[in-house]
């Protein structure tokens, strides 16, 4: 679940991480109190599940109260990477006299958490970690061990001496919220110093979608970026929207990703990734293709099944039952457990499967380009 | 031979009351798996198809040898299950469960490590050794007996490519889904060497996703240390970028994650990576003597 600045800023308040002054506003007049009520220039933060979100135009700077409702105005209601900007932070701006990068996730290579620190933080910090790795440091904490000082001396060694002791006490208080949260990433960047010590001016936290019961997590919920998504997962269906015209449904993600390579390599486009994931029955099937249909861009469907735990007549019945909201053409491949019982299902619709994913994708790129 | 498991291997099911457990033990079992018996606490003294159910590892080894555990427990009991089966001193666990909390795992993984034993998995559909033993849910029927070795994040994706080998006449050693979650058991680096010392295996094929860095890891350690040939598959060519947020993936695994990122580097440490699934058996065929 990655939450957006405003939820991770949030967690952080509570947990004793110094964030800027703020408040989170919906339409250009709440910009304006709040403006009025901080004094002084405000930034204005568009709230959407994107990266990138600065350098796509969706932070802005206003000097006064009249120039943060003109901004909030231009920036909600319009889409940023695609996505309606319904929600501002407003902060009152810092005056930053060094950013830094601050940061733990998991290494899944020696999996443990790492903690990330940089005296050179921002927006270029990738850039940074390429170029420089000396100015960037990690250290990973074993978590049987907890975490113990030493460790965070090493992390800081970069760090400018009158910081270091703000640094660890924030350093232990993200670690904090990494835990209790349960994690997948905490990041602060930029981490500023400014006239009032260190603040957090970005939040950003994901949290493992497999994170055990505990009422922390209550209230959080994660922004769509797609409302369809937000229904596929309810179902149990992982659905990612594209911008092509082959919608596609598949079980597994690793087979549906090759299935969709195999779109793109025949000369089309994908207009979906769906997920039906392991064992699902009829009922999850037809809501897939159901999704598919009401995406509103898929010329053709694409479905590639290989039984396992999915069983093949299961996945014919959900496609027959959904054929009558599809409207469009389909094509099947369908092989493994329960294989024949599938094809004589669908043999009783009238759907003929293919043999192979790649004859599928082939038959399902000519279908969309004809039907262009 | 093979590797991991063969058909002398003595099996415990972990949760093996469960749906998930009793259909694919029976499975299993068709096709020629030796499990010796079963777990699930509260249910000692039942059967399932004369295979004897205990309340815990413990009591099933009393009474039994046991060489390797299959998990089907789910999430919330799996950490505890595996610690409870490495305690008892079982060397193999294959862990099936889909969905343990990450920060279970990542304690669990750890603690493990403190037995010494081996974790295949979670989240995996397990591995087979073809006409040997299966201790997983894939279907049987893709497999061949066969010199190629797999190592797979992907569990369908494998059976695809398994398939395609089967069909072209090349069987496989043995076929391990390492499973897709982070913390994970056993990476391809810490299968590799297994394969590289298995008198049956000839060639490895590597199938890796987009995300993470294991890829590129395996990448290096083949070109450093494999004598026998390796091919790779990559999926996710086409995966939209931008999907990620937050900085610190890139940063610890100096790697974007891509499936591009990833098959450069493979070609570059002279693995060959096939852009279909087809294309793997193709690049197999041309490379095995």
């Amino acid at each position: 679940m990655r939450l957006l600045e405003w939820q991770g800023r949030e967690i952080f308040e509570r947990a004793g991480i110094p964030v800027p002054p703020g408040a989170l506003v919906k339409s250009p007049q709440e910009a304006r109190r709040v403006a009025e009520r901080l004094g002084g220039p405000v930034v204005l933060k568009a709230q959407v599940p994107v990266g990138g979100r600065g350098k796509a135009g969706g932070i802005k700077l206003a000097a006064t109260p009249i120039q943060a409702e003109e901004l909030a105005g231009t920036l909600l209601g319009a889409r940023l990477k695609g996505v309606p900007v319904e929600a501002l932070l407003a902060v009152r701006a810092a005056e930053i006299r060094s950013e830094h990068y601050l940061g733990i996730t998991i290494d899944r290579d020696s999996r443990q958490p790492v903690f990330i620190y940089s005296p050179s933080g921002g927006v270029d910090i990738e850039e940074v970690a390429r170029t420089r790795p000396e100015a960037v440091a990690k250290v990973p904490i074993p978590p049987l061990e907890g975490l113990y000082p030493f460790r965070l001396r090493r992390l800081f060694a970069l760090a400018p001496a009158h910081l270091r002791k703000e640094l660890f006490r924030l350093a232990g208080k993200l670690y904090g919220v990494f835990l209790e949260y349960e994690c997948n990433l905490v990041e602060i960047n930029p981490l500023a110093e400014t006239e009032e010590g260190l603040l957090a001016l970005d939040a950003k936290v994901i949290i493992d979608d497999d994170h055990r019961p505990g009422e922390q997590f209550s209230g959080l919920a994660e922004a769509a970026e797609d409302p369809l998504e937000a229904e596929a997962k309810e179902a149990g269906l992982s659905f990612v929207r594209l911008d092509g015209d082959v919608g596609i449904i598949g079980n597994g993600a690793g087979l549906v990703m090759a299935t969709l390579d195999l779109v793109v390599q025949a000369g089309g486009q994908p207009a979906n990734f769906l997920d039906i994931g392991g064992g699902a029955r009829a009922e999850r099937v037809q809501k897939a293709v159901e999704l598919v249909a009401r995406s509103g861009q898929a010329k053709v469907l694409l479905v590639n099944v290989f039984g396992g735990i999915t069983r093949c007549d299961e996945v014919a019945r959900g496609i027959v039952e959904a054929t009558g909201v599809l409207g469009i053409p389909v094509v099947v491949r369908l092989t493994g457990t329960n294989e024949r019982e599938g094809k004589e299902i669908l043999a009783r619709a009238g759907l003929v499967p293919v043999d192979t994913m790649e004859e599928g994708a082939a038959q399902a790129v000519a279908l969309a380009k004809g039907g262009g | 031979m093979a590797i991991l498991v063969d058909s002398e291997t003595r099996v415990l099911v972990q949760g093996i009351t469960g749906s998930e457990g009793t259909f694919h033990t029976r499975h299993m079992v068709a096709y020629g798996t030796r499990v010796v018996a079963g777990v699930t606490p509260g249910k000692g003294g039942q059967t399932l198809d004369g295979i004897p159910v205990y309340d815990s590892v413990r009591d099933a080894l009393r009474e039994h040898e046991i060489d390797a555990s299959i998990l089907f427990v789910p999430a919330p009991f799996a950490p505890d299950a595996m610690l409870e089966a490495a305690d008892a001193g079982i060397p193999l666990l294959v862990c099936i469960t889909e969905g343990i909390a990450l920060h279970d795992m990542l304690k669990c993984y750890h603690l493990l490590r403190g037995y010494g034993g081996r974790l295949i998995g979670p989240n995996c559909p397990g591995l087979i050794s073809p006409g040997k033993a299966k201790l997983g849910i894939m279907p049987g029927e893709v497999f061949r007996p066969g010199p190629v070795g797999i190592i797979s994040r992907s569990g369908t994706l494998t059976y695809e490519i398994a398939s395609h080998l089967s069909r072209a006449g090349i069987g496989q050693s043995t076929v391990v889904g390492i499973g897709g979650d982070p913390i994970i058991g056993s990476t391809f680096t810490e299968l590799l060497p297994l394969f590289a010392e298995d008198p049956e295996t000839e060639l490895v094929v590597l199938v890796g996703e987009i995300g993470g860095a294991a890829e590129e890891a395996a990448a290096d350690y083949v070109a450093e240390h494999m004598k026998k040939p390796v091919v790779a598959y990559i999926a996710g060519f086409s995966a939209p970028p931008g999907k990620r947020m937050g900085h610190a993936g890139a940063i610890i695994s100096g790697s974007e994650g891509t499936a591009e990122a990833k098959a450069r580097r493979l070609e570059a440490r002279g693995i060959p990576v096939a852009r279909t699934p087809a294309q793997v058996a193709e690049l197999v065929k041309e490379r095995l003597s």
